[in-house]
């Protein structure tokens, strides 16, 4: 027997083990999100998908669905939080969108544009950042990272090489690369490995690719960060098979 | 007479900016002539006026690199209603906060010491030049900012559509597609 939460009023069915986001994510009621994607395990660390559940403010990516739960999701309220979550996102690193080869693909942007983040509101903190461009082919420019650890997350769960860690705690957190001399270069990372490809920043970036697509046709210009994660569940309820795998 | 109303003055500047967004704000082309039904131009590099003087309207492209940017600035909030940042550099500090993680004099150096191409090298040190600030600030961490028009630079379309409603005195609305962050 399936159950059911109400999201914003709207009966939302759920299996058991499902996420409140999981079962928002196969309803198409979309909660807003940087550090989930269906395809990892949750990590839960933006909290960007903060929804009010029976009362109480949970991260609806970890939280698991129960029966008869009442969520809060879309309100300006909530979304007002979320805004300001961004841009402390982006005071507390450096963030400059022009000289970004990931403009128009990232989604901390189209978070922005989402939200309408109309300034940056906090002040801006420009720490100092590592850039590393010593492996052949992958870029890894800490000046973007958000820390959500998806490339933690795949490196360790899909490529099984645990090229990334975060290291350091509260404002000293930063991502840190498992090789003796600490670069990139030193790992025996791939561009073929799913961990190359899941920054949702400039991050990390394919090197010899940048400005190929003009702007105009990057992803976001052509779709809303809510547009780009339904249609990213989709593919992988796709890729699980009819029955959700 | 009911057409003898002053008009709106508009200010504007470029503090540590290219002057993109005030190419941009040229680039509304013909409608310069309605723009021109509407509004003065007080200080602004159009007019090539110093100082700027009581306005409705204060646009602002650039941040805050030295004391000679944060006193026009200071200029233009004490002067002007309303006071836009125009552009990522004065909402992010964007190029010019690049080196904002370097140290100012290892900048000045790299600049001016160690490049090969350079003749007669020495660091500019004249009495005429303001003095550089450690670190490039977005206007709003050094005034009170009321509008954010962010691109680098606006389209002329999204200035245009911003500017005419402030005029008018409608709320200026940033629709979906006007707000760019690049
Ligand atoms: S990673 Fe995204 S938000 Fe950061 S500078 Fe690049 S485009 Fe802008
Ligand atoms: S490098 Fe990219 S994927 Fe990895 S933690 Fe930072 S933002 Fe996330
Ligand atoms: S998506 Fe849930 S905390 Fe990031």
């Amino acid at each position: 027997m399936t159950s059911t939460i109400t999201i914003d009023g709207k009966t939302v069915p759920f299996t058991e083990g499902q996420t409140i986001m999981d079962a928002a994510l196969a309803a198409k009621v979309y909660i807003p999100h940087l550090c989930h994607d269906p395809e990892f395990k949750p990590h839960g660390s933006c909290k960007l998908c903060v929804v009010e559940a029976n009362g109480r403010n949970v991260t609806s990516c970890t939280m698991p669905a129960s029966p008869d739960m009442v969520v809060i999701n879309d309100t300006p309220e909530l979304n007002e939080d979320r805004r300001a979550l961004v841009q402390m996102l982006f005071v507390e690193g450096n963030h400059i969108c022009p000289a970004c080869e990931a403009t128009g693909n990232c989604q901390l942007q189209a978070a922005g544009y989402y939200l309408r983040m109309q300034s940056p509101h906090f002040m801006h903190f420009y720490p100092p950042r590592r850039v590393d461009a010593s492996h052949p082919d992958i870029f890894l420019d800490l000046n973007r990272c958000i820390l959500c650890e998806l490339c933690v997350r795949a490196s360790r769960d899909i490529d099984k090489k645990n090229v990334f860690g975060i290291s350091g705690r509260g404002i000293d957190s930063h991502l840190a690369v498992n090789s003796e001399s600490g670069r990139l270069g030193d790992t025996d990372m791939a561009v073929t490995d799913k961990a190359a490809h899941v920054c949702p920043t400039g991050a990390i970036l394919i090197k010899r690719k940048g400005y190929t697509v003009p702007i105009g046709q990057r992803i976001f210009d052509q779709k809303t960060l809510r547009e780009f994660h339904l249609e990213q569940q989709k593919r992988v309820e796709s890729e699980d098979g009819p029955d959700g795998g | 007479m009911a057409d003898e109303k002053p008009k709106i003055r508009i200010a504007t500047c470029s503090l540590a900016g290219c002057f993109g967004c005030h190419t941009s704000l040229l680039d509304i082309d013909e409608r310069l002539f309605d723009l021109m039904e509407m509004v003065e131009f007080d200080r602004t590099p159009f007019t090539d006026i110093k100082h700027c003087g009581p306005c409705d309207i204060g646009i602002v492209e650039g941040g805050v690199s030295n004391a000679e940017n944060a006193r026009v600035l200071k200029e233009f909030r004490e002067n002007c209603n309303v006071l836009v940042a125009i552009g990522s550099c004065a909402i992010t500090g964007n190029v010019p906060a690049l080196r904002n993680n370097i140290d100012l004099w290892d900048c000045f150096q790299e600049v001016y010491l160690y490049d090969s191409g350079t003749e007669g090298k020495q660091i500019p040190n004249d009495p005429e030049l303001p003095l550089p600030f450690d670190k490039v600030y977005p206007i709003y961490e050094v005034v009170k900012v009321d509008y954010f028009l962010h691109g680098c630079p606006p389209p002329a379309d999204a200035i245009w559509r911003f500017l005419t409603a402030l005029i008018q005195g409608r709320e200026p609305e940033i629709g979906y597609e006007s707000l760019r962050y690049d």
